[in-house]
């Protein structure tokens, strides 16, 4: 261990020794970027003063460090990708890249790594890229502190702000991601973990993920986008203390599961979104310690989930607190605060005494027939639900929480 | 027609129930703004309170005075003034009236805690029903000279329009649920002045995100100005086919 430990301490030394640093500029040693990359060796640094560099597309193939200050701008002319990492080990920080071609066909991007190992993309700014960062078939990067932000009109017409596909054991951390059709996408990513980012007006979902186990999202931000967040085809998936805020409209959602389980969903707030929590064919997974506040729909659980526990969540000023088109009740409900209970508390054990039954009639009603949503806040409709709540007669009897609080929880929520 | 407005104006200023009605509205709705957080929750509940209170005084308001001054309408019509204008002039008086309560009651909350767009729309809504369940009011009234019969009826008349109606929509929508109802969804709306100021009110609100695709259908046909001007021009017709309706009744009726 010893020996191993020195001889990596040598190595650090005698590679830091050896490094050398050209600076790229009118006043720099070398005018261009790629000249610069041809003569470096492994290890060496390439800085790059301030300026504005349209060089087209340069591919990196050693493993450098390329920084410089945000007003080294690299501009892509609109061609291809403007840095494509095809080394090991290279460092991209502080760099402004922009403008980087679009195709139907290629996936070209602002910062395009294919087939490395421990990279790290860290404190740059992109702009007006197709792809902000793009990470294919690449693995232990790191993608710290960068500004991404794209002018996405169209759907079709726009990629993503940081797109990781088939990658491992990647790390995501501050950054943040606005105006791209999706804000973070994973595809095939395992192990990977995304941490305090801030993902907001992006046109499609702020995170959306595919067939990526195993990967643990906290801390971040998402805020205002078009349908808000959605993870498919997925297991065991931690999502904690974030926020889903603001996705607001006739077909957004906080956070959407497709095929989700064994996962955990915990301390997160759901905070004015059309439908706070979507569930559909997911199963085994644990909502917990959330904060439901302020949605249309506080939780949308469909049929097909089952082995689902919902527990110790608040949920707080829903014009509906859940709504299901299921008949029976597959999951748990138990210890969430609701406060449209009405129950009383003779023990004073701080649960109240009788069951809730969080899925109203007209919700149950509107899930079955969405036209009935003409009557939303009509008389009627108020003294339907109030008569069904006290006595339950066509809402799932089985859709019930047994101990519900009497007072909300105080939730540790970032 | 003009004596006959500002006597019944003057009429029903010194009655306690418009106080009682203005002190009630401005109370519930300083209420909902101070308890409330201030937003579109609070404006959707003030909706509530509209939509159910509103129509219920006009109308209970209207038969009642009917009824009360039915032998001061006996004298006038010993004059010489055309029976149109004796009716015209107790209803724009009563609807005068009531409109100056709502305009206190609820305008003045709104211009202290939410001047927006969406309240000054449920402003309006308020002041239309007004107009239009008074019609029904009178409609009911000079239908009937008894007035136990025509209070029933108008009461009758409320709880079809706030009860009845979306009952049957209901039932309707969800037996036919199978079948493309994009424009029955927009007919059945237009038959209820409730539900079209409901729907006016609710499509200023972000609210109408909740209402999915019929909220879309609904923006796409109320929510331009063309649509604005068409939900208008419907609440108008509902103001005035009453109106017609009883004052033709009441130039013939035989007192």
């Amino acid at each position: 261990m010893l020996r191993l430990l020195v001889l990596f301490l040598t190595l650090f030394i005698y590679g830091n020794a050896s490094a050398r640093k050209f600076t790229i500029g009118k006043n720099g040693t070398v005018v261009s970027i790629k000249d610069a990359l041809k003569i470096a060796a492994e290890g060496d640094e390439i800085q790059l003063l301030p300026g504005i560099y349209a060089e087209g597309e340069i591919v990196i193939d050693k493993r450098i460090i390329l920084s410089g200050t945000n007003e080294s701008i690299l501009d892509g002319g609109h061609s291809a990708s403007v840095l494509l990492i095809r080394s090991n080990g290279v460092t991209i920080r502080g760099i402004t890249i922009q403008n980087c071609g679009y195709s139907d066909i290629r996936e070209f991007a602002g910062i395009r790594l294919e087939n490395v190992n421990r990279c790290i993309i860290e404190g740059n700014k992109l702009f007006n890229n197709y792809f902000g960062i793009y990470l294919a078939n690449s693995h232990h990067c790191r993608i710290l502190n960068n500004r991404v932000e794209g002018l996405a009109k169209t759907e079709t017409s726009s990629g993503n702000g940081i797109h990781l596909w088939k990658s491992e054991y990647n790390l995501l951390v501050g950054n943040h991601v606005s105006g791209h059709r999706d804000g973070i996408y994973f595809e095939f990513v395992k192990h990977s973990s995304v941490i305090s980012n801030f993902s907001e007006k992006n046109l499609r979902y702020g995170l959306h993920f595919m067939f990526s186990d195993d990967d643990s999202y906290r801390y971040n931000i998402f805020r205002n986008n078009g349908s808000g967040v959605a993870v498919m085809y997925t297991r065991h998936v931690n999502m904690d203390h974030n926020r889903f805020e603001y996705n607001w409209g006739s077909a957004a959602y906080g956070l959407l599961l497709k095929e989700i389980s064994y996962s955990r969903i915990n301390n997160n707030i759901f905070f004015t979104n059309t439908t706070g929590l979507y569930m559909e064919g997911s199963n085994q997974t644990i909502v917990e310690n959330n904060d439901f506040v302020k949605n249309g729909w506080g939780l949308r659980i469909l049929g097909d989930c089952f082995d689902d526990t919902i527990r110790s969540n608040n949920f707080r000023g829903n014009t509906f607190d859940v709504a299901t088109n299921a008949v029976r009740s597959m999951n748990v409900f138990n210890s969430n605060y609701w406060d449209q209970y009405s129950g009383y508390d003779l023990n004073h054990d701080r649960i109240g005494d009788v069951p809730y039954h969080p899925v109203s009639l007209y919700s149950k009603i509107t899930e079955e027939s969405p036209f009935a949503l003409m009557l939303l806040h009509s008389f009627f409709v108020n003294l339907m639900d109030q008569a069904e709540k006290v006595v339950p007669t066509i809402t799932p009897e089985a859709f019930k929480d047994d101990s519900p609080l009497m007072k909300p929880l105080r939730n540790d929520t970032y | 027609m003009r004596k006959v407005l500002k006597y019944v104006i003057y009429d029903v200023f010194r009655s306690k129930m418009l106080i009682g009605y203005t002190l009630l509205l401005f109370a519930m709705c300083s209420g909902m703004y101070y308890l409330g957080s201030g937003d579109s929750k609070t404006t959707v509940s003030l909706l509530h309170i509209v939509l159910l209170v509103v129509p219920l005084i006009s109308i209970i308001f209207g038969t009642i005075h009917y009824y009360n001054s039915r032998e001061f309408i006996e004298l006038l019509m010993a004059q010489p003034i055309r029976r149109r204008r004796i009716l015209l002039g107790e209803y724009f008086g009563i609807t005068f009236s009531l409109s100056v309560a709502l305009l206190i009651g609820l305008g003045v909350p709104i211009a202290l805690w939410d001047f927006s767009e969406s309240s000054l729309i449920l402003l309006l809504v308020g002041v239309l029903l007004t107009f239009i369940f008074t019609a029904l009011a009178f409609l009911a009234s000079v239908r009937s000279a008894d007035k136990a019969r025509g209070i029933g009826s108008a009461l009758l008349l409320w709880f079809y329009f706030s009860v009845i109606y979306d009952a049957l929509v209901l039932w309707l929508l969800s037996s036919f649920s199978d079948y493309p109802l994009e424009k029955p969804v927009l007919i059945l709306t237009a038959f209820n002045p409730i539900d079209l100021g409901r729907v006016m009110v609710l499509l200023k609100l972000d609210t109408s995100a909740l209402m999915g695709y019929t909220g879309a259908l609904y923006l796409d046909f109320f929510g331009s100005g063309a649509g604005i001007l068409y939900s208008l021009a419907l609440l108008l017709v509902w103001l005035i086919l009453p109106l017609i309706f009883s004052v033709k009744i009441f130039a013939k009726k035989d007192m």
